[in-house]
């Protein structure tokens, strides 16, 4: 197959005289070949149109594959379709157009072997295509199946590619190839080293072919490219296993064996003279297996000491399939540079994840923050606030099919609606429950169930889907290994809005002014005309709106459940405990600290988020010993109450 | 000394005097005794309702007397149930197994036991080793230690840390939340060697009596739960009543001024939370034979605030309070949710009870805390107040 | 004469404010002392301070024959060293009877296993009852704490402070909200009390300190701005500027 391409890299850069002879020509020449061919046979008449440099080669063999090339009765090939009895006809060389009648042709269907083989030559041709689509796809296909043979045409057509990002990509490209397939070392590791810093799947996994190894067994050090010596007493029943696989070793007599082979020798209630009641420990068992070895009546027995002893004759290593030493440890070495680099990668992915949870959190909490944190009332009840948001985002979408209007009516009906729950709550209940937390928290966590099962029984126990407009949906990728969606970035900006947006009402207008008053002294405040009751009950109302909308943004990035309120509020509290009570930044340092965290957990035992779960809560029982008033405290009097 | 704290609780006499003829009454006509009155089904059902009255009664030492709003009581609860559900699981099993195993032409040797029985217990979760906590899982009386030293270690640790770093009120209650969150988490793993969400199953079948009726384990087991209440009972009874009850419900009312008296209030919280968490061990470790199944779902945080209801809506700070509460809307939970109130036809909708009843129950706990802080037991002071 | 409580260069602040400056006073082991002062003057704080409820940034608080530093003790270890304390609102236990409050007041070992197995001795009857007697409650023994008034409160709260049997009681504001002939009879318990120990009176009242006729202190932004007699103290001219000029005005 190289030659082919050698003759190609030729044809393209000599113009050869060649044009002289006519397609339909070389195509005699090769008649059967071409009529029938076979992967084998096919190479000798690919290897001579190539060579031929006429232009309409490459549409000939696309017509080929193609299954439109015609035989007619006499030898003649064309390219054609057949419309009912009739077939248009082209010529393979003028190009001339003709219609004739059917019965006298024949059609050429080269099986899926050739088919490939044709293609492959012909990736030569589209390389250099004037159609961009084409050269990408060309690309694309030997991306997918890199082969030694591609090299020499995708080197030759990168000169002269007019597209920059196709061309850019052609040389990453050859750059892969040229490390597994060129012909000199020096070449090899000169690519190879330039990979060290590509972090692409791809490049990672050009390395690894380079590296792949096979694993064997012997006697003495194996020739070869030698990758490393194992260590058989790491997992030695997996080696002794190579080591009966490969015929050095009688097989392990486990128990079950021994067991078999018991059972199949009893004779008078005995076994290699040992009687079967004593056969209820495997010192027992291994005696009359034994016995039984050595009347012959069972295979010897294989015991730990003969498998260590195995073990220990033979030598285990790994092998790599390239022989050349040298490019393996360039690659070895350039693949551990990747994989640092990798690793730095994941640490900022990770970190990603980690503010995108913590954004999370943080809108979770953020209500409770001032409902908790400002006025001191708990509020079991915030979950369901949160779980309200989310159905009314989608009992707006039954209405309306847009999903970006949608979202954009939800977010402030959401509001509204839980505002006005919100309000409701602090006038019937929480109100006559001032400076009775315990109580509060009770009466909360009734509103709390009863919601939630109000919730199951209008909208059912399964999940309701909350759909992201088109926009948001796909993922910002950054690299192969960093990559955010959409809108994870949509939670995380909506976050920042909502900090900025709190911090504006409680520190730059009337209304936080008079909300810090009442917080600090609401004795005070109500002698300087501030209605208390009015003010609690707005603070409450803002809360709980800011539920709701979080509501509807966590419900577009899980699902919504009746239950999904529960699944946040232990969260939300230890984040607002951690943080810190009474202030926003506490907030935002716990949401940062608990996602980050967990995020962290998670990657530490990433089979298993549950138990990521379970050991931040235990991290965050601990931290609270340590700071009891949480990471941005309040000191002083103020805080001693 | 008993008798001089009898006489001045008259109360107590009372409760155990009701509480002897209720079993009584029940004993008498239950399947057990022919009688056959009282289904085998409603005898367990009584039973357990027992051992949270049992529950009910700690919490409310712990809530109502000290102050201290735990929301981790089920938790050491559940803890009682695996410690002994992990006896009764093992034991029936490796009954099973020998049978099983005995009709084998070789007998089997330990190794080939234990791996039967892991087998059995953990195929559910794809494993057959048994974890290191299951070390003592052959032995009833280590088990039952276990019923009383985990919840009893668990509380004494979380209640140490906690308390010394003074953290009080919401704070205290949300953090015992967190803990018991955890530990149902934890308990939802399939590698936590407690088969994951599968829990723990069968328990209603006691090794050594396979023989016996149920009728007859229900009844044993009720009255076992009987005499346990009414042990704490009067156990916490004569805690409260004494210099103890002074001490702690200072602590409830003003913390800071029993510290100024002297008295060094961590290790009186610390005591009142670890002894009600080892009665909640027991309590559940009486529960889960005669529910037959427990699981992390039962440990899960809302658990504890119903139990937290239960005490509340019966009367914080009495201790009959928090019985009545736990019998009174455990029973009635039961009765709605088990399709036995019947439903509402309004017309244009029908109320099913199996769907509204913990709306119900939320709406009335509200109201409760609104407008009946005391609970029921309340109701009792206003009517005996009345008659003279 | 060796002193009870030596406090010595105390400083403490609060998010930059110095509620604590430099405070340095000593207390006799029987002696009855008035600390005034116009508000933020730190009374409260030099309180907490003592009792263990906040940590100075600086200083010493040096206690009782053996010389111990009372900053590395728990505000109950400090109580169980003999320092009883009075808070300004009075804070009795309401749901419990005035036997039960003054039982546990009442010195005895403090441990949770010594109170469970605690018994009723005669002789603990009897001092209970001869602290009733003496703040006047002896015939509402039985009645709960909730139900009595607020001087009787007062009287209670002063009660528990007795049974303690503390060498150092720290009184804040016993007087607030008495009526005339309830401060005469509260002057008499502190005075008597004073007898045998020492009795530290916090009070805005001047009236209420010139019938207490002691040696009194006067605090100013945290440290001891004049002491001496009342007459001697009201006299100093840097006192009226910042209290009595300002009360007067």
């Amino acid at each position: 197959m190289r030659r082919i391409f050698y003759a190609i890299a030729l044809c393209l850069g000599t113009v050869m005289a060649a044009q002289a002879q006519e397609l339909q020509a070389i195509l005699q020449t090769h008649a059967d070949e071409i009529a029938k061919p076979s992967r084998k046979t096919v190479d000798v008449a690919l290897e001579d149109l190539i060579a031929s440099g006429l232009p309409r080669v490459p549409g000939f063999l696309e017509a080929w594959v193609g299954k439109s090339v015609w035989q007619r009765d006499d030898g003649q090939f064309f390219i054609g379709s057949a419309d009912g009895d009739q077939i248009a006809l082209r010529d393979v060389d003028t190009g001339a157009e003709s219609v004739a009648d059917k019965s006298a042709f024949k059609q050429l269907k080269p099986n899926g072997g050739v088919r490939r083989v044709i293609g492959t030559a012909l990736v030569q041709f589209q390389l250099s295509d004037d159609n961009l689509e084409r050269r990408t796809t060309a690309v694309a296909s030997i991306a997918r199946r890199p082969a030694a043979d591609q090299l020499a045409p995708l080197l030759a057509s990168i000169d002269g590619e007019p597209d920059p990002v196709l061309k850019t990509r052609k040389i990453q490209l050859a750059n892969f190839l040229s490390a597994r397939f060129a012909d000199s070392p020096e070449e090899r590791i000169t690519a190879i080293n330039s990979l060290a810093k590509d972090t692409s799947v791809e490049a990672r996994s050009v390395l690894n072919q380079i590296l792949q190894t096979r694993a064997g067994v012997a006697t003495s050090e194996p020739d070869g490219n030698l990758a490393r010596l194992l260590d058989p007493m790491q997992a030695p029943d997996a080696f002794y296993s190579q080591l009966v696989e490969a015929g050095f070793a009688p097989a392990r007599t486990g128990p079950a064996v021994i067991r078999a082979a018991l059972e199949a020798n009893i004779t008078e209630g005995r076994v290699g003279g040992v009687p079967l009641a004593q056969l209820s420990t495997d010192t027992a068992r291994e005696r009359a297996y034994a016995a039984l070895a050595r009347e012959g009546l069972a295979a010897p027995l294989v015991t730990t000491q003969t498998r260590d002893h195995a073990l220990g004759e033979y030598l285990f290593y790994e092998l790599y399939d390239e022989p050349n030493a040298e490019i393996t440890a360039a690659a070895e070495a350039a693949l551990a540079s990747v994989e640092q680099r990798v690793a730095f990668a994941q640490a900022a992915d990770l970190a990603l994840d980690g503010l995108s949870l913590a954004s999370i959190y943080f809108l979770a909490a953020i209500g409770l923050a001032i409902t908790f944190g400002v006025m001191g009332v708990i509020n079991m009840a915030h979950g369901e606030f949160i779980m309200m948001g989310a159905y009314t985002g989608y009992v707006v979408q039954t209405f309306i099919p847009d999903y970006t209007v949608s979202i954009l009516v939800a977010l402030p009906l959401a509001f509204a609606i839980t505002f006005g729950a919100g309000v409701t709550m602090e006038r019937l209940v929480i109100r006559h429950l001032y400076h009775r937390p315990l109580e509060t928290l009770l009466a909360t966590f009734g509103i709390s169930i009863a919601l939630q099962q109000l919730a199951k029984n209008i909208f059912g126990t399964q999940a309701r889907p909350l759909t992201s407009p088109d926009w948001l949906d796909g993922a910002w990728v950054i690299s192969d290994v960093i990559a955010i969606s959409y809108i994870r970035i949509a939670i995380f900006v909506l976050a920042l809005i909502f900090l900025a947006l709190i911090l504006f009402v409680l520190k730059r207008t009337r209304l936080g002014l008079e909300v810090r008053a009442v917080t600090q002294n609401p004795g005070m405040a109500a002698s300087m005309g501030i209605n208390p009751d009015r003010i609690n009950m707005l603070t409450f109302g803002l809360g709980s709106g800011i539920a709701g909308i979080a509501g509807v943004a966590i419900g577009l990035y899980a699902k919504v459940t009746s239950e999904m309120g529960a699944d946040y509020i232990v969260q939300s509290f230890m984040t607002v405990v951690v943080g810190g009570v009474g202030n926003v930044w506490g907030t935002l340092a716990g949401a940062s600290m608990i996602g980050f965290l967990q995020k962290g957990i998670e990657w530490l035992n990433p089979s298993n988020t549950l138990a990521a779960q379970t050991y931040m809560i235990l991290f965050i029982i601990l931290f609270i010993q340590f700071r009891p008033k949480g990471i941005v405290a309040l000191k002083g009097r103020a805080a001693a109450d | 000394m008993r008798k001089s704290f009898l006489s001045e609780n008259p109360s107590v006499l009372w409760f155990i005097a009701a509480l002897g003829l209720f079993t009584l009454v029940i004993t008498l006509l239950s399947e057990a005794t022919g009688a056959g009155l009282i289904s085998t089904s409603f005898v367990k059902t009584l039973g357990k309702t027992l051992c949270l009255c049992l529950i009910a009664i700690a919490m409310d030492v712990v809530w109502g007397y000290c102050g201290i709003l735990s929301l981790g009581h089920f938790a050491f609860f559940g803890i009682g149930g695996y410690a002994i559900g992990m006896w009764l699981m093992y034991a029936r099993t490796e009954g099973i197994v020998l049978e099983s195993l005995s009709g084998q032409t070789i007998p089997p040797t330990p190794q080939e036991i234990s791996d039967a029985i892991g087998n059995q217990i953990f195929g559910v979760v794809g494993s057959s080793e048994f974890p290191l906590i299951w070390a003592f899982a052959d032995s009833l009386f280590l088990q039952l230690l276990m019923v009383v030293l985990v919840p009893g270690l668990l509380a004494l640790v979380f209640g140490w840390l906690a308390f010394r770093s003074r953290v009080t009120g919401v704070y205290l209650s949300i953090l015992t939340q967190a803990m018991t969150l955890a530990l149902s988490l934890y308990l939802f793993q399939n590698d936590s060697g407690l088969r994951g969400n599968n829990g723990l199953s069968g328990l209603q079948n006691i090794p050594g009596f396979e023989g016996t009726p149920q009728s007859t384990i229900a009844i044993v087991f009720f009255l076992i739960s009987a005499t346990a209440l009414g042990a704490g009972y009067v156990f916490f009874a004569w805690i409260v009543s004494g210099k103890m009850g002074s001490v702690i419900k200072g602590i409830r009312d003003n913390e800071a001024r029993v510290r100024f008296l002297g008295y060094h209030v961590e290790s009186y919280k610390l005591f009142v939370f670890t002894i009600t968490a080892v009665i909640s061990g027991i309590a559940g470790a009486l529960y889960y034979p005669q529910a037959g199944i427990i699981n992390p779902g039962e440990i899960a945080p809302i658990a504890s605030i119903y139990l937290a209801v239960w005490v509340a809506i019966g009367g914080r700070g009495r201790l009959y309070g928090a019985v009545i509460g736990a019998a009174f809307v455990s029973l009635l939970s039961s009765w709605f949710t088990g399709g036995g109130a019947p439903d509402i036809n309004l017309g244009f909708y029908i109320i099913q009870w199996t769907d509204w009843w913990l709306v119900l129950l939320g709406l009335s706990f509200v109201a409760v805390t609104l407008l009946f802080p005391k609970g029921i037991g309340g109701l009792f002071d206003y009517l005996v107040r009345k008659q003279p | 004469m060796s002193m009870l409580l030596e406090v010595s260069g105390v400083s403490v602040s609060f998010d930059g404010f110095r509620a604590i400056n430099n405070l340095s006073i000593n207390f006799a082991p029987a002696e009855l002392r008035a600390i005034i002062g116009p508000n933020g003057a730190g009374k409260t704080t030099f309180m907490d301070i003592v009792t263990g409820k906040t940590k100075p940034d600086e200083g010493h608080v040096i206690w009782g024959d053996r010389n111990i530093s009372l900053l590395g003790l728990s505000e109950s270890q400090i109580a169980m060293e003999g320092i009883g304390r009075k808070f300004q609102k009075p804070t009795v236990f309401e749901d419990q009877t005035v036997r039960q409050n003054l039982a546990m007041a009442l010195k005895n070992p403090r441990g949770p296993f010594a109170v469970l197995t605690h018994k009723k001795t005669a002789r603990n009857a009897a001092r209970i009852e001869a602290i009733a007697a003496e703040i006047g409650l002896l015939d509402s023994l039985t009645r709960p704490a909730g139900e009595l008034s607020h001087g009787q409160k007062q009287w209670l709260e002063i009660g528990m402070l007795l049974a303690q049997d503390p060498r150092l009681l720290l009184v804040d504001e016993p007087a607030a909200g008495m009526t005339v002939e309830e401060r005469e009879k509260t002057t008499d318990i502190l005075r008597r009390a004073a007898e045998t120990r020492a009795v530290v009176v916090v009070e805005h009242d001047m009236e209420f300190v010139r019938r207490l006729n002691c040696k009194v202190t006067v605090l100013h932004e945290g440290s001891v701005l004049a002491e001496g007699s009342l007459d001697h103290v009201t006299a100093n001219q840097q006192v009226i500027d910042v209290y009595l000029g300002r009360s007067h005005a």
